[in-house]
This record gives structure tokens, C-alpha cells and sequence, in this order.
């Protein structure tokens, strides 16, 4: 099996860091300085925070275990973007302040959206038990 | 001019440079060598600045700045550039290079939201 942070996968570990931190920074001060303002929105930016931060870790690990905990959380990942974009389209008063996932990631250069696609691609390249002939760079 | 828009314009000039000296490198599957590590040295110097200024600017302002999203953004963007190189250096290969455009790129976002929350606008 290959290692799921060498190659590709390299350049995916550090953007999911990159959100893993913004997301991890954005929900503190949100639920730290404002919590009453938007709990449901806030609460969402905490959620993806940890999903964020939890797929980080598992590329970085490695290791079929890891590998299996990687596919939830860019499947979770997947389902709550387009969740929660959806949603800030249709009820706007839920959403009175934005999240990392709101209007499908539009803050973030909809990123949030194309990560968990990269993520799952990545994900099935590097299955276990997949033949390793090949060598990716 | 003031002097943080001195240090903006040259935090987005050498993130720009970084970001297309990177691509390029990638591209033709080089590798980076000590001029692509010593041109991000310089932007990182020029960020640790960024970062002082930034503060003594937000010590002295009457503007109505959020301090810890600010102050946040001014060490998340120092970080950006020297995790990225370390990452980098870790797997020499062409995806290692493509780790230093990522990295450039993040802190062009985050001076683009810097730049933002300095003037007031856009919540956390």
C-alpha cells in the first residue's frame, strides 16, 4: 500500500491542513466571541473544523485503519458541504453569519467543495490491498 | 504611501513570484534549489515584519480592527511558508515542489483576508 501522504498526496495533506487550521481558528473565535450570534452556523464551522482535522490526521498516519477513518470523513466531508450549501441557499435565517461549508465554500474559493472529491479520489488510489506496480510521483 | 501598504505590496509581489517560480518548476519537473529557498526567506522576511508592524499598527489604531482575528492572521500567515518548505524538503519529488506553490498561494489568501479585516470589513 502506499503511503497515503507521499506524492499527491503530499500536496492534499497540506491544503487539508491548511482548512484543518482555518476552520479549527474560525470556529474559536466565532463560538468565543459571538456564540449567541448564530449557534446552528457556528456549531457547523466546529463540525467541519474536527472533519477537517481528522482527515489530516488519518493521510498523515497512514495505515489501513487510518485509510478506512480517511473515507468517512471525506464522505461526511462531501455530504456536508453540499448539505449545507444547499441549505444556506434555501434558509437564509439559519445562516445569519457564514460557515467554512455556506453557499458551497464560496469564501474559501469553493475549495470546500473540490477537497472532498480530491480527497475520495486520492482515497481509492491509495486502497488497500490495490497493486503499488505503479509508482506515482 | 503608508508603510503597510509598502509591506502588502511586497508580501503580494513575492507571493505571486514564489507561487509562478514554484509552477514552473514544477512544470518542468525540477527540483527546487537554494535561489527558490533563499526568494522564500526573503518573503518570510518580509512577513516577520508584516507581523511586528502589524502589531504595533493595531496597538496605535483607532479603526475598529478585530484584535485577535488580526493578530491570528498576521502568525497564521508567518506560518504558511516555513511548514510548507519543511514539507517540501521532506519528499523531494514533483509533488514536494507543488507543496511550495500551495503554500504561496495560502499566503496570498491570507493577505487578500488581511488586508479585509484591517479595513474593517468581512466578519471572521
Amino acid at each position: 500500500m502506499r503511503e497515503l501522504s507521499s506524492g499527491p498526496g503530499r500536496m492534499l495533506v497540506f491544503v487539508y491542513g491548511v482548512f484543518a487550521v482555518a476552520a479549527t481558528g474560525r470556529s474559536a473565535i466565532q463560538l468565543g466571541t459571538e456564540a449567541g450570534n448564530a449557534p446552528f452556523a457556528y456549531t457547523l464551522s466546529l463540525v467541519a473544523a474536527v472533519i477537517y482535522l481528522v482527515a489530516t490526521t488519518c493521510l498523515l498516519l497512514g495505515g489501513p485503519s487510518a485509510w478506512r477513518v480517511a473515507v468517512v470523513s471525506c464522505a461526511v466531508e462531501l455530504v456536508g458541504v453540499l448539505s449545507v450549501g444547499v441549505l444556506s441557499y434555501v434558509d437564509t435565517e439559519l445562516f445569519p453569519d457564514k460557515t467554512v461549508w455556506s453557499h458551497f465554500g464560496q469564501g474559501y474559493a469553493f475549495l470546500p467543495l473540490v477537497l472532498p472529491f480530491l480527497g475520495l479520489a486520492w482515497l481509492r488510489a491509495t486502497a488497500p490491498g490495490r497493486a503499488t506496480a505503479r509508482s506515482v510521483r | 504611501m503608508s508603510v503597510n501598504d509598502w509591506i502588502t505590496g511586497a508580501v503580494y509581489v513575492l507571493g505571486v513570484v514564489v507561487a509562478l517560480w514554484s509552477l514552473v518548476l514544477v512544470i518542468r519537473d525540477e527540483l527546487a534549489q537554494d535561489r527558490t529557498f533563499a526568494l522564500l526567506a526573503t518573503a518570510e522576511l518580509v512577513l516577520l515584519v508584516q507581523l511586528v508592524v502589524g502589531c504595533i499598527l493595531l496597538a496605535g489604531t483607532d479603526r475598529d480592527v478585530s484584535g485577535v482575528l488580526f493578530v491570528s492572521y498576521l502568525v497564521g500567515i508567518v506560518l504558511a511558508l516555513p511548514i510548507g518548505a519543511f514539507w517540501s524538503l521532506a519528499e523531494r519529488t514533483r509533488s514536494g515542489t507543488g507543496v511550495l506553490v500551495i503554500a504561496a498561494l495560502t499566503v496570498l489568501a491570507l493577505e487578500v483576508r488581511l488586508a479585509d479585516i484591517w479595513s474593517g470589513g468581512l466578519g471572521a
